[in-house]
């Protein structure tokens, strides 16, 4: 089937109560519950998933590449930002 | 017919109809429209297998003749087998692929929810599963009705086509003989006769929704319940038999 009459869809699957939805893959599908039909079957076959979302590649904004240095590199010299300077007490285990 | 032997064919012919339309729609794998749809049918055919393997080793047990799974899927002749004639039909395209499997969901779907009440605890319990399995069959193949019939020109046709050519098989599922009669007496049966209404109800309403018709019958095909099948049914057992008839007993 070509591309036009069945666009591609990202699917996301979420594991388990709790958890947030995961990027699985993509799939293509001619409507949205047919997405929702093949993302079930595509990906959640070994029970991967209690919920699924699809939505339509086309939908989603993206960072363009080209932006990496300017988006992602400024946070790289700041490593007070992570949360590994506070002692942690032992009774807490792990965080 | 014992009680026993009335259960042991009951559960061979409610097996032989998953196992031989699972193999069908096994043979799409790798040669389905889209690698979505591939995987769609045959987890659907899992799904038929596995309860087909449900079914048989019970059947088995019942029997008592020390005969398991395998044996009863693999090792029995045609005349042996007592599938309805639409579980053997061919293939075909898409379309009738996808039709010979929503009517059969259509009615696997009460036929299961029924025998959840089974007064035989594992009929039951493979019935619980099941319905759960069928629920998914009939709400994917009806969409694709929906999609095929209010398509193109071309789908349409082609599942009127697919109608016409299959409609003749649907009365065979909703025959009680001698056989299905006393099983439901036993209390362990459903009464498939008391599943037509609603059965056309699920298709007429579906088949609405597709812009298409469910096409007068006319004569019904039978006689796959008492081993009298269409010639499909042989080529299909040489390609499933295969490995059975040319190593006798071997395990995975």
């Amino acid at each position: 089937m070509s591309e036009a009459a069945t666009p591609l869809w990202e699917v996301f699957i979420r594991a388990r109560n709790g958890l947030s939805h995961k990027h699985a893959g993509s799939i293509h599908a001619a409507d949205a519950e047919m997405a929702l039909q093949a993302a079930r079957d595509v990906y959640t076959r070994r029970g991967e998933g209690q919920s699924i979302w699809v939505v339509r590649s086309s939908d989603i904004v993206a960072s363009d590449p080209v932006d990496k240095d300017m988006m992602f590199e400024p946070t790289s010299s700041k490593i007070y930002r992570h949360p590994t300077f506070y002692e942690i007490p032992e009774d807490v285990g792990n965080m | 017919m014992s009680d026993n032997d009335v259960l042991f064919t009951y559960l061979l012919r409610l097996a032989d109809d998953q196992l031989i339309l699972g193999q069908r729609l096994g043979e799409w794998c790798g040669n389905a429209p889209t690698l979505e749809e591939d995987l769609a049918l045959t987890n659907i055919s899992l799904d038929l297998i596995g309860q087909a393997r449900s079914l048989y080793s019970y059947a088995g047990e019942v029997e008592g003749k020390g005969r398991d799974e395998d044996q009863l899927a693999f090792v029995r002749y045609e005349q042996d087998y007592l599938n309805a004639l639409i579980a053997e039909q061919p293939n075909g395209d898409f379309a009738h692929t996808i039709v010979r499997q929503f009517f059969v969901s259509a009615f696997m779907a009460p036929f299961w929810r029924e025998m959840e009440k089974s007064s035989d605890n594992t009929l039951a319990a493979i019935a619980a599963k099941a319905s759960k399995e069928v629920a998914y069959h009939l709400r994917h193949t009806s969409e694709w009705v929906v999609r095929l019939g209010d398509g193109t020109d071309e789908s349409h046709e082609r599942m009127v086509e697919a109608l016409e050519d299959l409609v003749m098989y649907t009365g065979e599922l909703f025959e009680s003989d001698g056989l299905v009669k006393a099983a439901i007496e036993a209390g362990f049966a459903v009464d498939v006769a008391s599943l037509q209404d609603e059965w056309k109800r699920t298709v007429d309403s579906v088949l609405k929704e597709a812009t298409l018709e469910l096409p007068e019958a006319g004569h019904m095909q039978s006689g796959g319940r008492e081993g009298r099948h269409t010639e499909h049914l042989g080529h299909i057992l040489s390609e499933l038999q295969y490995m059975q008839r040319a190593y006798p007993g071997m395990s995975w």
